[in-house]
């Protein structure tokens, strides 16, 4: 078994008006090298399933500039100022969702739960309209799960068969997202032999990845640059 | 004291309140500063994003590392006894009451404490973050705030204007010039500092405010 393919198959999986989940809080652990080829592709009717749209003019926000998003599902759209024009003329559609609630929205759906009640948002603006029950004497909200249906993720390493490890902070929202598409698509730093990594430390086990691309970028300083 | 700007004057005051191997989780702005007056005190730090033992920004340039960094996307260091998990493990352990205490600023809070943090008036609401979880489930709330807003209006108010965060109310409130609490008889002055008196203040924020505290 052997999941890696090359960048060049990735258009195989990905079409218009998908619901796309992409890892990432901001480009820290975001699948950067995945994003630009996305951006590259004559598509549009994307659903975007992420914390943020990008981040410095990276991942995302090269996808979203191109205009291949119709709507956004995520918690933090406020730092990207073109995004929140889109939004203001109608060309883009947000649906805003507490970082909390987007995380346990997506486990759950890749658990194979339909929703859950949170107390998160409770009282709030964001709660309208939502299915309200109390619970043990306090008051919840409805929150449906979250499934796409193509998963774009980021890891450290992953062995062939799809066995992943995170590196620091970059972790985020991808070991979820690993679980909740039809097709899961990984980049990482480095792929190793399969009984190179210690199941012990394996945080996304092989059977919830489809295909593995290797990382054109590599670290200078704070920022993620692409070798070419 | 009054070497100190406001900002400052709050993050100290902050500090007080936390406690030896407290697991906090600290917002942006204000909060932030608190890590520069825990003197000895050992805590450990909660980021949202999937780090609990937080340690300050990296000094020497090698240990900046993009894969490692705050809520606010800035490069920081790991301190020993560190952990890394995933976000919907990072907001369990908000949601669920297993931080001590988080630190949050805020636009404004009403009489009973409860607070508006996340909508600024007349922009388009497109972000909340971590907020509306953290109000929620940390085991103490602590809110740091000017007490006035740069036209002079008093962020402690009698109904909420703005977009409130949720339902669950501040433990305390800690501002520039007094510290409050908040329960059925009212509003309570716990602490007064930084030159201010009791009727001043009272005139300012134009409520009723209990005087919990002796004034020397």
């Amino acid at each position: 078994m052997n999941k890696e393919i090359s960048i060049n198959q990735l258009h195989e999986h990905i079409r218009d008006d998908m619901t796309i989940l992409v890892g990432g809080f901001g480009a820290t652990g975001s699948p950067l090298t995945i994003l630009d080829e996305v951006a590259q592709f004559n598509i549009q009717g994307l659903t975007i399933v992420s914390n943020n749209l990008g981040e410095n003019g990276q991942g995302l926000h090269k996808v979203f500039v191109k205009g291949q998003i119709k709507k956004a599902v995520g918690s933090f759209f406020t730092i990207n100022k073109e995004a929140v024009q889109a939004w203001s003329n109608g060309e883009l559609e947000i649906e805003l969702i507490p970082q909390g609630t987007l995380a346990e929205a997506i486990r759950c759906g890749g658990a194979g739960i339909g929703g859950f009640y949170t107390k998160t948002a409770v009282g709030t603006a964001l709660a309208k309209n939502k299915e309200h029950r109390e619970i043990k004497g306090q008051q919840y909200i409805f929150e449906e799960s979250i499934t796409g249906d193509v998963a774009l993720i980021r890891a450290h390493k992953a062995d062939r068969l799809g066995n992943l490890i995170y590196h620091e902070t970059a972790r985020n929202f991808n070991p979820m997202m690993a679980t909740a598409a039809d097709v899961v698509i990984v980049e990482v730093d480095e792929i190793v032999e399969v009984g190179e990594l210690n199941p012990e430390t394996i945080v996304t086990p092989s059977v919830y990845i489809d295909y593995i691309v290797q990382t054109a970028y590599t670290k200078e300083g704070d920022a993620y640059v692409r070798a070419e | 004291m009054s070497e100190l700007s406001s900002r400052d004057i709050i993050a100290k005051r902050v500090a007080k309140e936390l406690c030896d191997y407290d697991v906090v989780n600290l917002g942006v702005g204000i909060p932030t500063l608190v890590t520069e007056y825990l003197g000895d005190k050992k805590i450990y730090l909660q980021t949202e994003n999937g780090l609990l033992g937080m340690g300050p920004a990296p000094i020497n340039p090698k240990d900046i590392n993009p894969d490692l960094v705050d809520a606010g996307k800035s490069p920081v260091t790991r301190i020993p006894g560190a952990s890394l998990f995933h976000s919907a493990d990072s907001f369990a352990m908000i949601r669920g009451g297993h931080i001590d205490v988080a630190v949050l600023g805020t636009l404004q809070i009403d009489v009973h404490g409860e607070i508006a943090n996340w909508a600024v008036p007349n922009q388009p609401i497109l972000g909340v973050g971590g907020a509306m979880d953290l109000v929620a489930g940390a085991k103490k709330l602590i809110v740091a705030a000017n007490l006035f807003a740069k036209d002079g209006s008093s962020k402690l108010i009698k109904e909420l204007t703005f977009e409130s965060s949720g339902q669950r109310k501040a433990d305390l409130l800690v501002t520039e010039y007094a510290a409050f609490t908040f329960d059925a008889k009212g509003i309570h002055i716990v602490d007064i500092y930084n030159g201010m008196s009791y009727e001043e203040l009272c005139e300012r924020i134009g409520l009723p405010l209990l005087l919990d505290v002796i004034i020397q």
